[in-house]
């Protein structure tokens, strides 16, 4: 049995950044919007016990209950994909604010080169740099038409920095001062000048200072007392849309939050969204949410699982290269050392989320790459996140995995050890794609989606660069041991690197060779609008969060003109 | 710092924002107070000075494990992964032992909130978890491994061996020279290592880490409130560290 509801304007499947910043501003502007949630309403007080490592690290206390749904996964086409039962290489949010809630604060603008990734490597270096396999795309934007829309973001979430050296052109400064610098960034920062580099401290949505932005909610300054990625804020000083821009929508009086309402089909007729079909996990019952406007708002894996299990749009065939959903699904490049300083002692339980030194030497286009067999490259960070115990347990290279060299090592090391890494481009690969799986399920019997993913020689060879740069900088700074370079062999679902999964339903200029718009509006149900990191053509050497933060603005700004004249927006 | 057992329970509301540094971010939402200052702590009296039933560690019993023989294999081997030494005390002073049992008892023993469903394939390492048996069924079989792998190696049981033939036995696991049938060994030993790394560094609520003397020899700072006044200082802070009993309690 299906209730079906009054029609409303805009559904927004997903409550986090980019359910949020849509549910602001289309509400702002008049429209009627319903957001719903699948995971539990989630405010300031629940994060009062959240000092503890165990249960909120370890235990993903805000992560997704993979026992309902997960993923599949496997290296390539010839292995056969097994569920990731366990989180591990990346951290799926649940509830109000999504991963937004839990997510760090580190907040970068992609490059100007990003944008036009294809156009400006063919320009530079001529086609055949771009190996075979890579399905390079520009993204049907430029950096200057994307530019206002990040300045919105970094004004809504009151962005804390001063200067970003050989990042694009800002049109108006940070809305708050960078935060404070702590001694292992200074010796960071002092070292790659010496070097030759250009540091300054990371943009964070971790606020330096009480802030008020301009929808006028609140932000706390930060206290610098860790606990920030996997957990929430208990001062409200990270930027998260439980904050900002749930509060400006529900404000409105046209904004109503539905949490623990899981969509599991995106209704249509074939050109057109008419709502979607979503359970009460609390009561089991399914109820039909007409609207006008369908806003996929969910993360990555989300949007495409929805998408395909609803049978909406066309499938990525990796044998033919044809059709869109599932296409260029990226990741990142993590890879960093270790230093060890025998005569040094860091205040490494302090910190913040969102608080680093980084470099862009050697990101994007700004190194030649012309004696490179890679495009591209990496942010590099110098982290003061606040360690915690349990997980930091590094110890130099040589020292047993346990008992007493290792206890004695890793307590000795624990204060002495810093780590330098980096965000490396992914990207992407004819073999890389998502699709559904053909055995597993979830809850409710629909299929979960299957991962195919395998870093490319090309970001190997990219991942080695970059590993010898952070090893090199290390060095510099004095460290008594370094960690060796980290193996690129194959991707590992098991072990963290970042939550920071692109692509699937990228958007582009062009109908055949990508699903949504600059609008993120799709090609083929102009009344669905397909936002957030499923919408990258390839991941950037940047954290990810601003880009889709900037893209869920436009695509707000698509929803409110189409909601006036209809049709495609381009 | 005085000992947080013998500390009074009561508090007022001025002394609590005093102490906690709640609101020196200056914006902080009722939230946050209204949630803590609204609980059943703010008529809590205890006698300061008399609370030998304290002084007791109630929680140190089994929950799970059914046999002592069963906790005594599991305690030699947590203590040879992590043992006392000169910096301070090993895994089973620290109540590891303890902290494995409740876990395997609760929602971590049985896998809550992972994915469950059939079927299963063992695939290769990078793609992670792959077995039907639930944790706690995974400690079942590799405290019974353990034991079988001693007896035949050297004619004795695991927690009578001399520490370094423990050694050589849980060596022998995590390089999967044992063979435990439906699983790897070094899976196993993996989650004794981590569990019993947790149950030194996890807060002390959950029955490890006692007196937080894991974090004291790492010289980490527990439950702090904020570290503005220190987080630029050049040299590195000495702390006593906080925990979440504490935090929450006062």
């Amino acid at each position: 049995m299906v209730t079906k509801l009054p029609k409303t304007d805009v559904v927004t499947v997903g409550v986090g950044w980019t359910g949020g910043i849509i549910a602001a501003e289309c509400s702002k502007a008049g429209l009627e919007v319903v957001g719903l949630e699948r995971g539990r309403n989630r405010e300031t007080q629940d994060f009062a016990m959240k000092h503890d490592e165990l249960r909120y690290a370890l235990r993903y206390e805000n992560g997704q209950d993979l026992s309902r749904q997960t993923l599949t996964f496997r290296n390539n086409s010839g292995q056969r994909a097994l569920p990731m039962r366990k989180f591990g290489s990346f951290l799926l949010g649940e509830g109000v604010g999504g991963a937004g809630t839990h997510w760090n604060g580190l907040t970068d603008r992609y490059s100007p080169y990003d944008f036009e990734i294809r156009s400006k490597t063919i320009e530079k270096y001529g086609e055949s740099k771009i190996a075979d396999g890579l399905n390079l795309q520009d993204w049907g934007i430029t950096y200057e038409e994307i530019e206002p829309y990040y300045v919105k973001f970094e004004k809504m979430a009151g962005i804390s920095a001063d200067e970003t050296p050989l990042r694009g052109e800002r049109s108006e400064p940070f809305p708050n001062p960078a935060m404070k610098s702590t001694p292992a960034m200074d010796l960071f920062i002092e070292t790659t000048k010496n070097m030759g580099l250009d540091p300054f401290v990371m943009p964070a949505a971790n606020n330096s200072q009480n802030y008020q932005n301009p929808d006028g909610q609140r932000i706390g300054a930060c206290q610098y007392n860790g606990f920030c990625e996997r957990f929430g804020c208990e001062y409200g000083a990270k930027a998260s849309p439980n904050i900002t821009v749930i509060p400006t929508a529900e404000a409105t009086g046209n904004f109503e939050l539905r949490p623990n309402s899981e969509v599991i089909e995106v209704l249509h007729d074939g050109e057109k969204a008419t709502g979607v079909l979503y359970i009460d996990t609390r009561t089991g019952e399914r109820f039909e949410q007409p609207a006008e406007v369908v806003a996929l708002t969910s993360y990555t894996f989300n949007n495409n699982r929805l998408l395909l299990a609803s049978e909406l749009g066309t499938p990525y065939n990796p044998e033919t290269q044809r059709g869109t959903i599932g296409k260029n699904y990226c990741y990142q490049v993590i890879v960093g050392t270790d230093g060890f300083f025998d005569d040094q002692k860091f205040n490494v339980a302090m910190g913040s989320g969102g608080l680093a030194a980084t470099l862009d030497n050697f990101n994007a286009d700004n190194f030649d790459h012309t004696d490179h067999d890679f495009l591209h490259g990496g942010s590099i960070l110098m982290g003061q996140y606040a360690k915690r115990p349990i997980a930091n347990n590094q110890v130099p290279p040589g020292t047993p995995r346990w008992g007493s060299d290792f206890k004695k090592q890793s307590i000795k090391y624990f204060n002495r050890s810093i780590n330098i890494y980096t965000y490396g481009a992914c990207l992407p690969h004819a073999n890389n794609y998502l699709d559904l799986d053909p055995t597993y399920k979830d809850i409710h019997g629909y299929p979960l989606l299957r991962m195919t993913f395998d870093y490319s020689d090309t970001d190997r060879k990219r991942g080695h660069f970059l590993n010898e740069q952070t090893k090199k900088i290390m060095q510099e700074m004095g460290a008594t041991h370094v960690s060796d370079n980290e193996s690129m062999e194959h991707y590992d679902i098991t072990e963290y690197k970042a939550t920071h999964n692109t692509g699937g339903v990228i958007m582009g200029e062009d109908p055949e060779t990508s699903a949504v718009n600059s609008y993120l509006q799709m090609w083929e149900a102009d009344n669905v609008f397909v936002v957030g990191g499923s919408a990258y053509p390839h991941q950037s050497g940047y954290n990810a969060t601003a880009t889709l933060g900037a893209l869920a603005y436009r695509a707000s700004e698509g929803i409110i003109d189409y909601s006036k004249d209809g049709g495609s927006l381009v | 710092m005085a000992d947080e057992k013998h500390e009074s329970k009561t508090i007022t509301r001025r002394d609590f924002i005093k102490k906690t540094g709640y609101v020196t971010g200056g914006v902080v939402g009722g939230g946050v107070l209204g949630g803590l200052l609204g609980s059943e702590v703010w008529n809590t009296t205890t006698d300061p000075e008399v609370a030998p039933e304290e002084l007791q560690q109630h929680d140190q019993a089994l929950q799970y494990f059914k046999s002592r023989a069963d906790f005594q294999v599991l305690s030699s081997a947590t203590e040879r992964i992590f043992p006392a030494d000169e910096l301070g005390p090993g895994a089973i002073e620290l109540g590891v032992p303890y902290y494995i049992d409740h876990q395997l008892a609760g929602r971590w023993g049985i896998n809550d909130r992972e994915y469950r469903q059939g079927p299963f394939y063992k695939g290769e390492p990078n793609q992670g978890y792959q077995t039907h048996l639930k944790h706690h069924e995974i400690f079942d079989l590799g405290i019974e491994a353990l034991e079988k792998y001693s007896q035949s190696t050297f004619n004795e049981r695991f927690a009578e061996l001399e520490g370094k033939q423990q050694d050589e036995v849980l060596m022998a696991f995590d390089n999967d020279e044992v063979d435990m049938s439906v699983i790897s060994s070094s899976l196993f030993f993996e989650l004794l290592r981590t569990m019993t790394f947790e149950g030194v560094y996890a807060d002390p609520l959950y029955g490890g880490n006692k007196d937080m003397q894991g974090w004291k020899m790492k010289e980490y700072p527990g439950v702090q409130m904020s570290y503005t006044e220190e987080i630029e200082s050049e040299d590195f802070v000495e702390m006593d560290p906080v925990s979440l009993h504490k935090r929450f309690n006062t």
